[in-house]
């Protein structure tokens, strides 16, 4: 998780007017029912018995290089193609999967690590600088995919989790009609989504990716994952 | 933005909304196939997780905490979500939550990404197209609400909402106040319980593909600005009621929808608006009230065989709740100037059995018009004109009784008959 935060406005307090127009206001009006409706029962305590396991059982991951396998394994079981590559490999391996689906013209993160794109030939990569340019402006820029790290990777679900953070840009960016090549430094993938809960940050937008969705949808696009060993 | 029509006839009943239903045996088989499939992939991602009982049992008692707690809960999250840069309404009813979704988005181009709530207050817009539109505005729907950090969670099988977040103008969400949840951590249950029990076809049943969660408003990366609209439309009332609050335990999973028979065979439209299948029965009369024939009618759609009660992952009893519900329907009817046929028939019936003479005659007649009207020593289908008598014999036949009753019997016997 890269440590910067997204930056926040100043808060201003939001205009009423609109709300005012609704007559006496309707959030007292709703905590007092709330309160009315619970009676002598609220604020009644509840232990929540949390006998869940929160990590994969020893016999389906003992080890690390085994929490990865079972996350290639899920990846491809979205029949989503995916890799095991070594850090060396990865510039070209990035230009192999933009190659072999015939991507011209890619959106990146302007913030992805400059060696990744160093064999992409015959590929112009355009980074994503235009504060202000809506998830629309990417269909004007005429893109046909793009390239992103991600922040964490669940193997118990195949998922992968982009939280803004380096390498990974604006959610827009996973949105973006065509291919999507993402890449997994293999030391970024937990076992379970109880382990991506505990590690992600809430304050942060999260965008998680579990396979294609359903087609005919928005950002409905060819996944290819690149999993990094360093 | 425009509520849909409303119905200028009022909504029929549920058995008469089914019979025109079950008429159609082509979309019959279809949903039959569908259901069966949802139903498979549900039962294979929970056989899954050797810990799913654990799972359950850690929801069902979250979601009790939060009903419980709701007023402090939904105060932390106005809080957390402010302090994010969000803007959060609330709305009495679905008339007021429609007016301030009206006057957030304005006139511009809007979409909508589908959800159970939307249809709730009758929202309707231009569902999303495939490429992200030109839109300004969004509106959707929330699955989760975290009340300590202020966190929106969304999952989805489509990622029409997805597409909502990164438009450039205001997203508004719209979710019921139930729909909060305490802790962040408490996600690790919901993310395993809701995808799963869904049984939708992405993430290989184990997970939704498109799950966003977002905090407050994210200029740059979207939404830039944000409302909350946080929905009451009747679910203050259903918390007033001990038996049926724990429906607003709710994760909206439709677990309950895909196994029930009586859904398999007659579908979502006969449940009205707001939810289908046993969740729908026991929902709606609640938020609506049972004030009318077609809301008062869902309670009675079951056969209370229970399977939805089994497969429910925050632990609803729908039957019981069934059954407390129909208790509710007949009292509210109780103190009608006209009482309902049922309502005289059951008075008629005290009246005859508090007396013995009354008793007695009421046997002997009984007895004489049952032997009349049995045909191969059965009472089948009685005449229409009996009314109730006439409709509850429709599906039930009686053996015939005896020339002579019991007591007439005891009566009559050496040495009784001390009257």
């Amino acid at each position: 998780m890269s440590p910067e935060r997204p930056k926040r406005p100043d808060r201003v307090r939001p205009d009423r007017t609109a709300d005012a127009a609704l007559g006496p206001d309707a959030r007292e009006e709703v905590l007092r029912r709330v309160r009315a409706a619970l009676g002598p029962a609220r604020g009644t305590p509840v232990e929540v018995p949390r006998g869940y396991r929160r990590r994969l059982a020893p016999d389906q991951a003992p080890g690390r290089a085994d929490v990865v396998a079972l996350f290639i394994e899920r990846v491809a079981g979205h029949r989503v193609p995916v890799r095991h590559v070594v850090a060396d490999e990865l510039p070209t391996a990035i230009a192999a999967a933009l190659w072999g689906r015939e991507a011209k013209r890619i959106a990146v993160p302007a913030d992805l690590p400059f060696g990744w794109l160093a064999e992409l030939d015959g590929v112009r990569a355009v980074p994503d600088t235009a504060a202000g340019v809506g998830a629309a402006g990417f269909d004007a820029l005429a893109v046909d995919g793009v390239v992103t790290g991600c922040a964490a990777a669940v193997a118990q679900t195949g998922t992968l989790v982009l939280d803004g953070g380096r390498g990974q840009g604006r959610r827009a960016l996973a949105l973006v009609p065509g291919h999507h090549v993402c890449v997994v430094h293999a030391d970024q993938i937990v076992g379970t989504l109880a382990e991506a809960v505990a590690r992600l940050d809430p304050a942060r937008p999260l965008t998680w990716i579990t396979g294609p969705t359903a087609p005919g949808g928005p950002g409905a696009r060819a996944l290819e994952v690149l999993v990094v060993d360093d | 933005m425009t509520p849909s029509a409303t119905p200028s006839s009022p909504r029929p009943r549920f058995a008469d909304a089914a019979r025109e239903a079950l008429a159609d045996p082509a979309s019959r088989g279809e949903l039959r196939g569908s259901v069966a499939a949802v139903r498979a992939r549900r039962a294979a991602a929970v056989a899954e997780l050797p810990d799913w009982g654990e799972l359950r049992a850690a929801g069902s008692a979250v979601r009790e905490r939060t009903l419980l707690n709701l007023d402090a809960l939904l105060e932390d999250l106005e809080r957390a979500v402010i302090e994010a840069g969000g803007i959060v309404h609330w709305a009495a009813d679905a008339a007021e939550a429609r007016r301030i979704v009206r006057g957030l988005v304005g006139a511009g181009e809007v979409v909508r990404a589908d959800a159970p709530v939307l249809r709730e207050i009758g929202l309707t817009a231009t569902p999303l197209p495939d490429r992200l539109p030109a839109a300004r505005a969004g509106v959707c729907g929330i699955d989760f609400m975290v009340a300590e950090t202020g966190t929106m969670v969304l999952l989805e099988e489509t990622g029409a909402g997805r597409a909502c977040l990164a438009l450039p103008g205001p997203l508004v969400a719209v979710a019921g106040i139930e729909q909060v949840v305490p802790t962040w951590r408490d996600l690790e249950v919901f993310l395993h319980l809701l995808p799963r029990s869904a049984g939708g076809p992405g993430g290989a049943g184990r997970f939704s593909p498109a799950v966003s969660t977002w905090t407050g408003s994210a200029p740059g990366d979207g939404p830039g600005e944000f409302h909350l609209v946080l929905l009451d439309n009747g679910r203050t009332g259903t918390l007033a009621d001990e038996v049926g609050r724990a429906a607003l335990r709710c994760i909206g999973c439709a677990a309950c929808v895909h196994v029930c028979p009586v859904y398999e065979r007659v579908g979502g439209a006969p449940y009205g608006p707001v939810r289908a299948g046993p969740i729908g029965a026991i929902l709606t009369p609640q938020l609506r009230g049972v004030g009318s024939a077609a809301n008062a009618s869902l309670p009675f759609a079951s056969t209370l065989c229970g399977a939805c009660a089994e497969v429910c992952p925050v632990g609803i009893d729908i039957p019981e709740i069934l059954v407390h519900l129909r208790g509710r329907v007949v009292e509210s009817r109780r103190h009608r100037p006209v009482p309902t046929p049922e309502l005289a028939m059951m008075r008629t019936v005290a009246w005859t059995l508090s007396d013995r003479r009354r008793y007695e005659t009421a046997l002997r007649r009984g007895t004489r018009w049952a032997r009349l009207l049995a045909r191969g020593g059965r009472v089948r289908r009685l005449p229409g004109v009996l009314g109730l008598l006439g409709r509850w014999t429709d599906a039930r036949d009686l053996p015939v009784p005896p020339p002579r009753p019991f007591r007439a019997w005891w009566a009559d016997r050496p040495g009784g008959g001390a009257r």
